[in-house]
């Protein structure tokens, strides 16, 4: 089993779908370490990318090159969706689920999810209906059920787009203390706040195309593009 | 001097409530005092539902789920055809049956016509679409809802079939209770490959249209009002035991 899946490497991708381009081509390396926030207004094709990267669109074109083999590729990631899915199960199955998944024996499976609901304070909701949960408890059960598995990579796609400020702020406390431990997260987001707080490299995604790949300081503070530079401001983009 | 209008409704109407109210009395009567014939008849129309039940719900619970979420070549065809399925005839199912396993048939060796066993058959056939049908429905449903997550997760076929299993659980037993409305209220089937032989395939529907035949209403509506409680009995138990509606949402 090699070390790490990273970095990925995007030759050329395209996505297309009945025909249509939807992104790409793109070129672009996932390095090893680093936030790499993926940016652009709506419809440029940021979603798109992230479920490129985690194997959930086909490619039409190109290639996608991880290290390893197929199965440590696909067992070595995890994606939270922008509206978390939730299992129609109580808490602690939902966080259980993909490690029973992996043949976790029931009990090392439930403790894990205990201290987990205790890291994202769930622990008194370990056997209440996840559907049921707010927007915010919904979004931090995705994540721990996605950070249950020690992925090597994260990808989150606007996971705080409909969530208050004290929910947004304790996701990206999670997200920190995982980057640090040495989860290498890709994340879409609009909040432009949030992109300055976190990333170490932006990804500027118009029109289906990676318009600019670049350090996050250089990004905010020198941006290579006219149109990087009117999104940066604020201005309409079309 | 000619009747007023509406006279012979208003007769006809009171006939009719005498025989409904007659029958209630039978019924009555049937239960306290634990009539014999009554007891076996339900109990042998209870035993063929509920193994006919099992068996389509068997078949027909994983098929719904595997149809809605594998996508291949005549997909929508089958899903037609099984839709279709759920208006079989049941006298022609009973029909085929018969034809199956009489003397001559395919499987006449096996001897199983005029037996609770070809009835079973006979309502497997019939539920199985029905039952299949309704929990593709459902399944599909729960499908788009999982679908990105269970494909993240890098589950198998057979994992992405069994949670869907689980977490639709209500869901496929309201599709099996559909199952066990249709088969015991099934009469056509059951009579062509039964034979309503007394002690040996006579069950609640039967007897009802053997006793409507012979004229004696308040004795067929009196199994007909059994009948009725015993689906009500079953589907109350059945929901009880499972759980459904204990966790109030509300």
């Amino acid at each position: 089993m090699v070390e790490t899946i990273l970095p990925l490497v995007l030759n050329g991708a395209v996505v297309k779908r009945r025909g249509k381009r939807l992104i790409g081509p793109i070129d672009a390396e996932i390095s090893r370490a680093g936030f790499t926030i993926v940016m652009g207004p709506n419809g440029s094709g940021k979603t798109t990318l992230l479920r490129l990267m985690h194997g959930l669109e086909r490619l039409a074109e190109g290639a996608a090159v991880w290290q390893g083999t197929q199965i440590d590729v696909q067992k070595r990631q995890a994606y939270v969706f922008q509206n978390p899915i939730m299992l129609r199960r109580s808490v602690k199955e939902n966080l259980a689920y993909p490690l029973l998944l992996r043949g976790a024996p029931k009990s090392t499976a439930a403790q894990t999810a205990r201290d987990w609901a205790a890291r994202i304070h769930l622990e008194n909701a370990l056997e209440q209906d996840a559907t049921m949960l707010s927007g915010g408890e919904k979004q931090k059960l995705a994540l721990a059920r996605a950070l249950i598995q020690k992925p090597d990579v994260l990808f989150l796609d606007e996971p705080c787009s409909n969530l208050d400020g004290r929910a947004t702020r304790e996701i990206e406390e999670l997200l920190l203390e995982t980057s640090r431990a040495g989860t290498r997260i890709v994340m879409a987001t609009h909040d432009m706040g949030q992109a300055r707080r976190l990333a170490t490299e932006v990804m500027f995604m118009l029109h289906g195309n990676l318009h600019e790949f670049a350090p996050a300081e250089h990004f905010f503070t020198q941006p290579g593009t006219v149109q990087a530079r009117a999104f940066l401001k604020g201005d309409i983009i079309e | 001097m000619s009747p007023k209008p509406g006279h012979g409704v208003r007769a006809g109407l009171v006939l009719a409530m005498s025989d409904i109210f007659e029958g209630l009395k039978a019924a009555f009567w049937l239960l306290v005092s634990l009539d014999r014939d009554l007891v076996e008849i339900t109990l042998r129309s209870l035993q063929v539902t509920l193994s006919a039940l099992v068996i389509a719900s068997a078949i027909g619970l994983p098929f719904g789920t595997w149809l809605a979420i594998r996508r291949f070549r005549h997909r929508r065809t089958a899903i037609a055809v099984m839709n279709a399925l759920m208006g079989l005839p049941p006298v022609v199912v009973g029909l085929i049956v018969y034809m199956l396993f009489s003397r001559s048939g395919p499987f006449g060796v096996l001897g199983l016509l005029f037996t609770p066993a070809a009835m079973i058959v006979a309502q497997v056939i019939i539920i199985t679409p029905l039952i299949a049908s309704i929990a593709h429905q459902s399944m599909r449903e729960l499908w788009a809802d999982y679908h990105d997550l269970l494909i993240s997760l890098n589950t198998s076929r057979w994992q992405r079939i069994r949670t869907l299993l689980w977490d639709g659980r209500r869901a496929l037993l309201t599709a099996s209770l559909a199952g066990f409305g249709r088969a015991i209220g099934e009469v056509g089937a059951i009579m062509i490959v039964g034979g309503n032989i007394d002690h040996a395939t006579r069950v609640l529907t039967t007897a009802i249209a053997l006793e409507t035949g012979k004229g004696d209403f308040a004795l067929a509506l009196g199994l007909g009002f059994v009948l009725i409680g015993l689906a009500i009995v079953v589907n109350l138990a059945i929901h009880r035991l499972s759980g459904t509606e204990r966790e109030g949402r509300w």
